[in-house]
């Protein structure tokens, strides 16, 4: 069904050319939405959408657009598309767009979105630009997840806001970890997925 | 010795490879070069002969926070019988109290630290390290005496990994690694590391030390008083609301963390340590130069914003663990600066940044711990400028002399 070039540019990105793990760009959100599980979900759904889309659109008019100024036309079109993703969580998810503030204006910035508008949706026609941002941006959101996972677990003692811990725990003496909820453990974490997926995929490391 | 000697020579070859063990030969070698030192020499050329090795140093600086650790356990008893009304309850009782109170940190410490390096080094096929030695009793001694054990395994656990193994072992490390410790569990757990119930023993342990506490106790340490007073000049009081002197933080007899209590105790230390030459003179001092300088600063311009600020600079180095992280933290060789002026920067920055955190940050009571790890980052940089300024001085006169 798929070609060669589609497939690898929709599974690709799932892990041994991960963003996030391989690549190490999009950190930033990566360290800053993952404290809890939702707005993660939230994020990744909402970078998977622009990442698809401005791929698509990019790829459409790859070549009416001028070398020079292709980057301000990136920058046009992904804005807008922030902008659509910003008020659609506005007007249908309120509270999530509080909790999520700025750093859904700052997909703008994400590094994952300039680098496959021009590393692959500037030379590849829309299809396979489209399967590669949807697999980068799920790539993204698959590390997001898991971080937020483990963050929300053991920082704040719940999943999606339920508590999963028992409450005879806590009376035994357990204690939740705030420094889970701080961005620098979201770094470890993120370094301990980093560790546990080269050691699986061994030319992946460095000499 | 010699049986034992005997001993180790026959079951050797199971450990060596081949045998069969071989997988845990470095647990082997670390406990033979535990119980003799090895006798086997370098076989090339060295320029340098002498008997000093990790071990030894290690060894020493154990010695040196002896004093340390015998008045840290005899004060939690101290601080445990005053806060149920029993000061007089004898020595020896309140010297069984402290050890009783202070062993399972010190058991859990070495156990989770000792585990994973021995994991860490059979795994990787290195050597055993005698580096963990002084890291596992550094550990209860910074910390609160009502630390859970389970928090201080869960610290241990990761600062060994993530400040340590992860940078390639004892000698490698950026950070210090009993400070990590310290900082996973300040951030971590804020509840149970400051405030008024985390520095004295109020619990029987074994059945020792029964009593309810009485009424005026509050067990905040003097730093801790000071950062939640409003006052221009607080009144420090013990933790029966008795007011202490600064003759009482520099012996000891003051709540706070278990080792860092008694500045006599940690100058007792510094001598083994300078005498012996295991630490750097020149950062020791410098740190100390810059916690009166920055205290001098501070107690300038009192204000009841900043109520630290009425610690005269004599106080500020008495109270809290500023000298502990002076004498054993700071002088950490390897996450110190190592050129010789490098020395005099890093210490001096050290002592002026504990300060300035302990007065003008009132999220922190306690600047060292904080004011070490940072400069332990920037102590590579510190290196890096040094020696680039030795080049440029030594070129310029290559070119004079042409």
């Amino acid at each position: 069904m798929l070609s060669k070039i589609s497939k690898e540019a929709l599974l690709g990105p799932l892990s041994r050319n991960n963003p996030v793990i391989v690549q190490v760009l999009g950190i930033c959100s990566c360290l800053a939405v993952t404290a809890k599980l939702e707005p993660a979900i939230v994020m990744g759904i909402s970078v998977t959408a622009i990442t698809a889309f401005s791929n698509l659109i990019i790829s459409l008019i790859r070549n009416t657009i001028p070398n020079n100024i292709r980057i301000i036309v990136q920058l046009v079109v992904v804005a807008a598309l922030v902008i659509i993703v910003d008020q659609v969580l506005k007007a249908y998810n309120y509270e999530m767009s509080k909790a999520l503030s700025v750093f859904i204006g700052l997909i703008i910035t994400n590094c994952i979105l300039m680098g496959r508008l021009e590393a692959f949706a500037l030379s590849n026609k829309p299809w396979p630009s489209f399967l590669d941002g949807i697999g980068n941006g799920i790539g993204y959101a698959i590390i997001l997840v898991v971080v937020a996972f483990f963050r929300e677990l053991l920082g704040s003692g719940t999943l999606f806001g339920i508590q999963v811990i028992p409450q005879a725990f806590y009376e035994m003496g357990y204690s939740n970890n705030g420094l889970m909820i701080l961005p620098p453990m979201a770094l470890v974490t993120v370094g301990c997925i980093i560790w546990w997926h080269r050691s699986r995929n061994k030319d992946l490391q460095e000499q | 010795m010699k049986g034992l000697r005997n001993y180790l020579n026959k079951v050797k070859p199971n450990f060596m490879p081949g045998g069969r063990y071989s997988k845990l030969q470095s647990v082997f070698e670390g406990f033979e070069s535990f119980l003799f030192s090895p006798n086997t020499t370098s076989s090339t050329g060295v320029s340098i002969h002498d008997s000093n090795d990790t071990k030894r140093t290690m060894t020493v600086v154990i010695m040196s926070l002896v004093p340390c650790l015998l008045f840290g356990i005899y004060n939690i008893g101290y601080q445990h019988y005053l806060a149920i009304g029993n000061p007089d309850a004898g020595f020896w009782n309140l010297f069984v109290y402290g050890f009783l109170a202070l062993l399972p940190s010190i058991v859990v410490s070495y156990v989770v630290g000792l585990g994973i390096e021995f994991i860490g080094a059979q795994i990787r096929h290195h050597e055993i390290q005698e580096g963990f030695l002084v890291t596992g009793i550094l550990i209860p001694l910074i910390c609160p005496i009502n630390t859970p054990v389970w928090m201080i395994a869960v610290a241990t656990a990761f600062s060994v990994i993530f400040a340590k193994e992860i940078f390639g072992g004892t000698g490698m490390n950026i950070f210090n690694v009993a400070l990590i410790t310290r900082a996973f569990l300040f951030f971590a757990y804020p509840a149970k590391m400051s405030g008024d119930a985390a520095f004295v023993a109020t619990e029987p342990v074994f059945g020792l030390g029964e009593g309810s506490v009485v009424d005026a106790f509050s067990g905040a340490t003097p730093l801790g008083q000071i950062a939640t007073s409003a006052s221009e000049n607080p009144v420090l009081t013990n933790i029966i609301g008795e007011p202490i002197s600064t003759l009482d933080a520099f012996l000891g007899l003051i709540p706070g963390s278990v080792g860092e209590t008694s500045t006599l105790c940690i100058l007792i230390g510094a001598a083994i340590l300078l005498f012996t030459g295991t630490a750097s003179w020149k950062i020791m001092l410098s740190v100390f130069v810059g916690g009166l300088f920055m205290g001098f600063i501070a107690h300038l311009f009192p204000s009841a914003t900043y109520p630290a600020s009425s610690l005269t600079p004599i106080e500020h180095i008495c109270y809290g663990g500023f000298a502990f992280a002076a004498v054993f933290m700071a002088t950490d060789p390897v996450t110190g600066a190592r050129t010789e002026i490098g020395k005099y920067i890093y210490g001096f920055l050290i002592g002026v940044l504990a300060i300035l955190i302990r007065v003008y940050n009132s999220g922190y009571p306690e600047g060292a711990m904080l004011a070490v790890l940072f400069m332990n980052a920037f102590a590579p940089l510190i290196d890096y400028f040094v020696v680039q300024a030795n080049i440029r001085r030594r070129l310029k006169r290559a070119k004079m002399n042409d």
